[in-house]
C-alpha cells in the first residue's frame, strides 16, 4: 500500500465556482473519487474540518517542508494589486498576501494545478482594465510568465497544469488528478498551453446537437432560437478547446444545449474578447473567427454553398423555439 | 483587553477574517474583515450592457444564477420587457434549483460539520453527530452529492450548466424544453422531495412545511431520526437560539411570486420595501467618497485609508442595519414558527438555519407545481432592443438573502454598475455613526474560552449567516 497523495487546495482571486462544480461530480462523488485514487485532501477550503490556526498549521507545515506537499490546486488568480504589493488578497489570519503563501508553497509541491482559468490565466478576474492586477500561476493571459515566471517547474518536471474553464468541468480537474495518482500524466499530456490533452485536444464543437444547423449555416438570429450560433450570436464553439458536447455537464447540459454562445471560457483572455459576447464579429458579412483549421476561401464557399441549399425544415426550425417543421416521415422504408 | 484575529474561516464561501475584542471573558467589539478584493463593479463600465450576463455571474460560484437573474432583472427594468409565462416559470425553477442546492451544501457541509469538533466529545449526541456530520468522512456528505448533483440536473436541462449560466436573458430564457424534458424535470424533483424526506426531514414536506409554532415542532420531533431533529437536539442541547442574536431588523426583495418583499423590525412589524432608502456607507471600508444611494455609488479602492478596516461597503436601510437571508424571508413573509422563534428568543443561529431548512420543504412543492405549468410550443422568450441611455433596478433574493443590482446606460454602454450581495448587508462594518454591522453585533458580548484560538460558538455564529464573501465585495 503506497502512502496516500497529499493534496492542498487554496482560493485566491475568483469565484469559488471551480469547487462548487466539483461538487456536481458523479459515480462517483469527488470524495469517494479522492479516497479510491488514495489522495488526502490535506486541507480544502470549503471541505474540510480544521479553521482558522489549525489550518494555518497545514498551510505552514507544507511550506516549510514538514508535511509533503504532493498536489497543490490553486483556484482563482493571483491577486498582485495594488502595485504589485498583493494586498487585495490578504490570507485571513496570516496578515501575509495570498501571493506571497502561493510562491513558498509552490515551491515545495510535486505537482501544481491551476484549476479554471483565472488561476491559469488570469481570466474574469483580469477583465475590465484588470484593477486588481491578477494574473494566473504560469501564464498572465496568453503570455508565460504570471507569479511563477516561465521556467518554473514543479517537483514533477512539469510546468503548472492549467485546468482552464470557467468554470471547470468536475471531470477535468478528477481526471487530471487521478492521471496524477496513477503517474499516467506526462509533459506530452499537455498541450501548448499547458492544459491537459484529454480535453484540450476536442473542440466544443464536436458533439454539438445543433450539428445539423451547423452544416447548413442555418442561424439563430436571437436567443431561444433553436439555429448554429456561430454567425450571429458570438458562438466560439467550432474555435474553443473543450470537450463540453461529449462529456456533457450537470448530467445532460452544455452551453450550447443551454441555448447560449460558447464563449470559449478555456481559452486566455477569453473575457475581453473585443466584441459583446453575444454578437459575432464579421467583416462584409462574414465571420471573422473562422473554425479551427478551417481555410477561409473554403469557409466562405461552403457556407454559400451549404445556405443555398438548406432545407425548408432546417431553415424554419432555425428561427423558432420549438420544432415547426418535423423531418418527414417515409414510408417506403429506409434504405 | 486583549484582540484575537481568527482565520481562516474555512467552509464559508470565500475568504473571511474576524477581529475580536475580549474583555473579561466577552466579546467587546467585533471586527470583520472581507480580505478579498477583485473590482467586477471597476471591469464593467464601458461594456455593452448585456455582456453583465456573462461577467456578474462569474463574481460567484454559489450564486451564481442570483448574480445572473439579478443583473436580468436590471436590464428588464432598463429595456421595460415582460418573459412570456414559459420564461417566468424556468427563471423561478432555475433560481430555485440554486438556493435550495445551496441551503443543502450549507447545512450538510458547511454548518453542520462544527458539531463534530472535539469540544463536544462529552456531549449525549458527539458520536451519533460525528459519524454523521465530520467533514469529509461523515455518512452525510456520501448520501448528500449524489443527491445534489441528481438535483442539479436539472442545471443540465434548463440552464446548459452551473455554475455560470447564460440561459436567463431579460425576455425569459434561451432554453425551450421539449415534452420530453419536462417529464425528465418532474421526475428529477420527486427524486430529490425522496432524499429530502428521508434523511432531511424524515417526513413529508408539506407535514414540515405546516410546522406553525415551536409546540408543533417540539411534538413532530419526539422520537423523530432525521437531520433536521439530530440538529434540533444540538440546538436544544446548546442553546442555539440564544446564539447570535443581531439586529433583528430584517430586509427581503422577496423571491418566487410566493415570499413577500419588504422588512420588519420589532417596532412596525412587516412594511413594504422602500428601495429608495439604500445607501452604501464606505466610512470603514477601503474605499474613496461618501455615503451614497447604489444608483449613484463609486467603486474606488482606498488602500492605505485611516480607520477602515475592510473591502466591505456598509450598506444601510434608511439608516438602520439589517439582517438578510432566509430568516428574513420568512420574517417578513409572515411564517408563524419563525415569526415565533424570533419573538421568544431573538434572531438566533437556530432560528436562521431553521428557516433555510423550512425553504427546502416549503419551495421544493412550489417548484413541481411550475414545472408542471411549463407549455412545450409556447413562447420562452421575448425580444426587444436595448435603450441607448438610461437605469434600471434589479432586486433578488440569493439563498443567503437580498442582492441587488444597480445599472445605468448611457449611449449604449454601461456607465456605471453597484452591487449590494447579501453579506454585505450581513458582513458589513461600522458606519459613519460608529454602528457595528449584523455579524458584528451578533458576536459582541459573546462568552470566549481563555484559552480557546477558534472558539466553536463564534464559528457557529458566523456560519449560521452562510456568508458568501465572494459576493460581499465582489
Amino acid at each position: 500500500m503506497t502512502a496516500p497523495l497529499n493534496l492542498l487546495w487554496l482560493q485566491s482571486g475568483g469565484c469559488g465556482g471551480c469547487t462548487l462544480s466539483l461538487l456536481n461530480a458523479e459515480q462517483p462523488h469527488v470524495l469517494e473519487l479522492l479516497d479510491q485514487a488514495g489522495i488526502r485532501l490535506l486541507w480544502h477550503p470549503s471541505l474540510s474540518q480544521e479553521s482558522g490556526g489549525e489550518a494555518l498549521d497545514i498551510l505552514a507545515a507544507c511550506a516549510e517542508g514538514r508535511e509533503r506537499l504532493d498536489i497543490l490546486c490553486v483556484e482563482g488568480a493571483v491577486m498582485t494589486g495594488p502595485h504589485g504589493t498583493g494586498r487585495f488578497h490578504m490570507l485571513s489570519g496570516t496578515g501575509r498576501p495570498m501571493m506571497s503563501w502561493l510562491l513558498d508553497l509552490a515551491a515545495r509541491a510535486r505537482h501544481v494545478l491551476a484549476v479554471g482559468s483565472c488561476a491559469a490565466f488570469g481570466g474574469i478576474t483580469a477583465g475590465g482594465g484588470n484593477p486588481a492586477g491578477a494574473v494566473g500561476l504560469q501564464y498572465d493571459g496568453e503570455h508565460v510568465g504570471g507569479l511563477l515566471g516561465q521556467s518554473f517547474r514543479a517537483g514533477d518536471g512539469l510546468p503548472v497544469i492549467n485546468v482552464a474553464g470557467c468554470p471547470t468541468h468536475p471531470g477535468w480537474v478528477l481526471d487530471t488528478l487521478l492521471a496524477l495518482a496513477l503517474e499516467r500524466f506526462t509533459a506530452s499530456d499537455l498541450d501548448p498551453l499547458n492544459r491537459p490533452r484529454f480535453y484540450a485536444d476536442h473542440l466544443v464543437h464536436h458533439g454539438c446537437p445543433r450539428n445539423e444547423f451547423y452544416e447548413f449555416k442555418a442561424s439563430a438570429e436571437k436567443a431561444s432560437d433553436l439555429g448554429c450560433m456561430m454567425e450571429n450570436l458570438g458562438c466560439k464553439g467550432t474555435q474553443a478547446h473543450a470537450d463540453c458536447n461529449t462529456r456533457l455537464w450537470n448530467g445532460a447540459g452544455s452551453c450550447l444545449r443551454g441555448g447560449y454562445a460558447c464563449v470559449s471560457c478555456t481559452e486566455p483572455r477569453f473575457e475581453e474578447p473585443g466584441h459583446p459576447f453575444a454578437e459575432t464579429p464579421k467583416v462584409a458579412g462574414i465571420p471573422i473567427g473562422l473554425p479551427t483549421d478551417m481555410p477561409k476561401a473554403w469557409f466562405v464557399a461552403l457556407a454559400a454553398l451549404s445556405k443555398s441549399a438548406t432545407p425548408k425544415r432546417v431553415r424554419e426550425n432555425a428561427v423558432a423555439d420549438h420544432t415547426v417543421v418535423t423531418p418527414a416521415v417515409k414510408k417506403t422504408g429506409l434504405k | 483587553m486583549t484582540t484575537r484575529i481568527l482565520g481562516p474561516f474555512n467552509r464559508v464561501e470565500g475568504d473571511l477574517e474576524v477581529h475580536l475584542d475580549i474583555a473579561d471573558g466577552r466579546v467587546a467589539a467585533a471586527r470583520v474583515n472581507s480580505p478579498l478584493y477583485r473590482g467586477f463593479e471597476q471591469m464593467l463600465p464601458g461594456k455593452s450592457p448585456l455582456d453583465a450576463l456573462v461577467i456578474v455571474p462569474r463574481i460567484c460560484g454559489i450564486c451564481s444564477v442570483s448574480q445572473s437573474a439579478a443583473a436580468v432583472a436590471a436590464l428588464r427594468d432598463l429595456i421595460g420587457l415582460t418573459p412570456p409565462p414559459n420564461g417566468r416559470l424556468a427563471e423561478k425553477l432555475i433560481g430555485a434549483c440554486e438556493n435550495l442546492a445551496d441551503h443543502l451544501t450549507h447545512f450538510y457541509l458547511f454548518f453542520m460539520p462544527d458539531f463534530a469538533r472535539p469540544v463536544y466529545r462529552a456531549r449525549s449526541w458527539f458520536a451519533t453527530v460525528e459519524a454523521r456530520f465530520r467533514a469529509v468522512t461523515g455518512s452525510a456528505a456520501a448520501d448528500m452529492l449524489p443527491a445534489r448533483a441528481e438535483f442539479m440536473h436539472l442545471m443540465g436541462l434548463m440552464a446548459g450548466k452551473w455554475p455560470h449560466t447564460l440561459s436567463l436573458q431579460p425576455g425569459g430564457t434561451s432554453r425551450p424544453l421539449e415534452q420530453a424534458e419536462i417529464l425528465r424535470l418532474i421526475t428529477l424533483l420527486r427524486g430529490f422531495r425522496r432524499f429530502l424526506e428521508r434523511h432531511t426531514f424524515g417526513d413529508v414536506l408539506e407535514a414540515i412545511a405546516d410546522l406553525d409554532s415551536l409546540a408543533a415542532l417540539n411534538d413532530w420531533r419526539q422520537g423523530r431520526q432525521s437531520d433536521l431533529a439530530l440538529f434540533l437536539a444540538v440546538a436544544d442541547d446548546l442553546e442555539l437560539h440564544k446564539l447570535g442574536r443581531a439586529s433583528d431588523r430584517f430586509l427581503s426583495h422577496g423571491a418566487y411570486g410566493l415570499f413577500e418583499a419588504g422588512i420588519w423590525n420589532e417596532d412596525s412589524g412587516p412594511a413594504p420595501l422602500d428601495a429608495a432608502a439604500i445607501a452604501e456607507d464606505v466610512s470603514h471600508a477601503w474605499m474613496a467618497g461618501l455615503t451614497l444611494p447604489p444608483a449613484e455609488g463609486l467603486t474606488r479602492p482606498l488602500p492605505d485609508k485611516a480607520d477602515a478596516y475592510t473591502w466591505c461597503k456598509a450598506p444601510r436601510y434608511a439608516g438602520q442595519v439589517m439582517e438578510t437571508g432566509a430568516l428574513a424571508r420568512q420574517m417578513v413573509s409572515g411564517h408563524a414558527l419563525i415569526r415565533e422563534c424570533v419573538a421568544t428568543h431573538g434572531g438566533s443561529v437556530q432560528a436562521r438555519v431553521l428557516a433555510r431548512l423550512l425553504e427546502l420543504a416549503i419551495v421544493l412543492p412550489e417548484m413541481e407545481r411550475w414545472a408542471r405549468a411549463l407549455t412545450p410550443g409556447e413562447t420562452w422568450c421575448h425580444h426587444a432592443d436595448l435603450p441607448d441611455s438610461g437605469s434600471g433596478i434589479g432586486l433578488v433574493e440569493a439563498a443567503r438573502g437580498a442582492l441587488g443590482h444597480w445599472l445605468s446606460v448611457r449611449h449604449g454602454r454601461i456607465e456605471n454598475y453597484q452591487i449590494i450581495a447579501p453579506t454585505t448587508w450581513n458582513f458589513s462594518p461600522r458606519d459613519t455613526a460608529g454602528n457595528p454591522g449584523a455579524l458584528e453585533q451578533a458576536l459582541a458580548g459573546m462568552e470566549i474560552e481563555a484559552n480557546d484560538p477558534m472558539p466553536a460558538a463564534v464559528q457557529h455564529v458566523v456560519r449560521s449567516f452562510d456568508p458568501c464573501m465572494v459576493c460581499t465585495v465582489h
